[in-house]
């Protein structure tokens, strides 16, 4: 069934899953970029809400309510710079890694055998920056392994490659 | 097919016909329209009260009239047009009368094979068959078919999901099967008595219907909690009674057997390398008698107890049959100490231990229960650390199968853990090396 890489093959996992230190690769800077400029438009609208409108009937000191959501956008901005920057991935021999998370970090390792499907999605404020993700399913549903905000060509390229070595692994349920 | 395979070829055509279902299944939706109207009834009883009062006999007497054929029409027509065959590699069955379904299942994604026989279907002598496959609707079942067929069909889809050549599957009949448990119903029984649940909602159902009546004084209130209390009181106790009797587990080469139930009767059959899960719980008043309940998970089956209660030792040779070469591990490995801070007390309870073969993970202090996955069934393998877990350099690490179901080994110190996911990942992909093929016999 399996056609894996013969280096690997010894079963004392620890030293030979230490012995290949994997090589990242973060997101590129697109993701962030439509991030904070979706934050800022959406943060920006609520902040003119909150600061005309009760400046407008209960007098200009109220005004000042927009503060409110500016602080939430500074807040953000820096929030979405830590998050993006947390992603990254490692294409291995036997399967891929996925790390993401500031607060709550989270590992994913899906051997590539276990692959079931990939998808690449993109959606039509992704696509206007230029942006995809690459979800990979196995028959375990909560295997939770996407990779959002791929340049489109690297994506197709990841789905390539993972459906390839997929089949080559493939050993299903 | 050349001119000698003539012979075989026509008993292949015939093989590979279109069956039908036994004649009485259109009776098995008979009582739909009835129970149609007692759900309206009792949803709004007054207003049923009034329209009752409001119809004459000749108008009951016509609706009945037009009802009847109109239901009889429809159970005729829908068993008319679903027919089932066996082909070499498929399962196909095409039902529908103006929106035509047909469903392929392959025989060697096969998971499990129930065959059920409820009260009403074992009088007239028929059975439900029901292949489990990942994916499968609950419409993909076989009902009813004749006992005998039902039988016979189990045996030559098995026959032919384990490889044997379509030519001989349907002749090598019923693999021997030997009995490796059965259940007392004194044990049962006592079992039952010993479980926190039946006593938690007995208790519930005589105490809060006559609390209720004293504060609100209302017969309605009344009934719709305390039916349905006295509904799940039941069911916990009586209806698992009945439900577990005789319970019997079985070994043959086409898998594992398990057959139980008084008024109903279920079977089902799960072949070898289709277990995901195996979990041992143990509930605190089970612990001085030694016993325990084992359950099991196959991907797309709904049942999930192996052993509704047993010694430890018995247990654990079924589970050594139902997972060949794993034992199960007796000393597992603790937290470290300051996991504590995270889970107070309860962290005790946490352990995981890595053998050749399994990963075993168990949680709970009080209803211990240890879960064993083996390395081959691994999907994916995931790490996650929260800010307060971090300040105590611990994480969790959850290991995914393909039931649906994620065994998580909680609160490992935070470099073990790492070393934990990544040796993992390892192991269950080199895990499937000397997995057992599919199709097991082939």
């Amino acid at each position: 069934m399996e056609t894996g890489s013969s280096q690997n093959s010894g079963t004392s996992a620890p030293t030979t899953a230490s012995g290949a230190e994997p090589v990242w690769t973060g997101l590129p800077s697109g993701l962030l970029r439509m991030r904070r400029l979706l934050l800022v438009v959406w943060l920006g609208l609520a902040a003119l809400a909150a600061g005309v409108l009760p400046g407008v009937f209960a007098g200009p000191p109220w005004a000042a309510f927009a503060l409110l959501p500016l602080a939430l956008l500074v807040w953000g901005w820096v929030l979405l710079g830590r998050n993006w920057r947390s992603w990254r991935y490692a294409e291995r021999a036997d399967d891929l890694l996925i790390s993401r998370g500031v607060l709550w970090r989270e590992e994913t390792v899906v051997p590539y055998g276990r692959m079931q499907l990939v998808e690449v999605t993109s959606g039509p404020v992704e696509r206007h920056f230029g942006l995809a993700s690459v979800q990979l399913h196995t028959a375990a549903a909560a295997t939770d392994a996407t990779i959002p905000g791929l340049d489109p060509a690297e994506a197709e390229r990841l789905r390539d490659r993972l459906t390839e070595l997929g089949e080559a692994r493939s050993a299903g349920l | 097919m050349t001119a000698p395979g003539a012979a075989d070829a026509v008993r292949e055509e015939r093989w590979v016909t279109d069956r039908r279902l036994h004649p009485i299944t259109p009776f098995r939706r008979a009582w739909a329209p009835v129970a149609v109207l007692a759900g309206w009834a009792a949803h709004d009883p007054n207003q049923a009260q009034e329209q009752l009062t409001r119809l004459t006999t000749t108008m009951l007497l016509a609706g009945l009239a037009v009802l009847v054929p109109a239901a009889a029409l429809y159970g005729f027509l829908s068993w008319w047009f679903t027919y089932f065959a066996v082909t070499d590699s498929e399962l196909r069955i095409r039902t529908g009368l103006l929106f035509r379904r047909t469903a392929h299942i392959r025989l060697e994604r096969i998971q499990a094979v129930d065959v059920t026989r409820p009260l009403l279907a074992r009088v007239a002598g028929v059975a439900k068959l029901r292949i489990d496959v990942v994916g499968a609707d609950k419409k993909d079942e076989l009902a009813f078919l004749g006992e005998g067929e039902a039988r016979a069909l189990r045996a030559e889809l098995l026959a032919r999901a384990a490889g044997f050549a379509p030519e001989t599957a349907h002749e090598v009949g019923e693999a021997p099967a030997r009995e490796l448990m059965h259940v007392p119903p004194r044990e049962l029984a006592l079992s039952l008595v010993l479980t926190g649940a039946t006593w938690g909602s007995l208790a519930a159902a005589l105490v809060v219907p006559p609390v209720l009546w004293l504060l609100t004084q209302s017969v309605w209130t009344v009934l719709a909690t305390g039916l349905p209390l006295l509904g799940a009181a039941g069911a916990s106790s009586v209806g698992r009674f009945v439900a577990e009797y005789d319970w019997t587990v079985a070994e043959s080469p086409d898998g594992l057997r398990i057959d139980h139930g008084l008024l109903d009767r279920t079977h089902e059959t799960v072949p070898p390398g289709r277990v995901q899960t195996v979990r041992i719980v143990e509930p605190l008043l089970w612990r001085r008698r030694g016993w325990v309940r084992v359950e099991l998970d196959v991907a797309g089956s709904s049942n999930s107890v192996l052993v509704p209660v047993a010694p430890r030792a018995v247990a654990e040779d079924v589970v050594a049959r139902v997972l060949p070469g794993v034992s199960v591990p007796r000393s597992l490995e603790r937290p470290p100490r300051r996991a504590g801070w995270c889970v107070p007390l309860w962290w005790r309870g946490y352990g995981i231990e890595v053998t050749g073969t399994v990963f075993a993970a168990r949680h709970g202090l009080l209803r211990r229960s240890l879960s064993l996955v083996p390395h081959a069934k691994v999907q994916s393998v995931r790490l996650a650390q929260g800010p307060w877990e971090r300040l105590w350099r611990l994480s969790d690490v959850h290991v995914d199968t393909g039931a649906d179901k994620t065994v998580t080994a909680r609160l490992r110190d935070a470099e073990g853990a790492a070393e934990l996911l990544h040796g993992q990942a390892e192991r269950s992909r080199t895990g499937r090396r000397d997995a057992l093929p599919d199709r097991w016999m082939a």
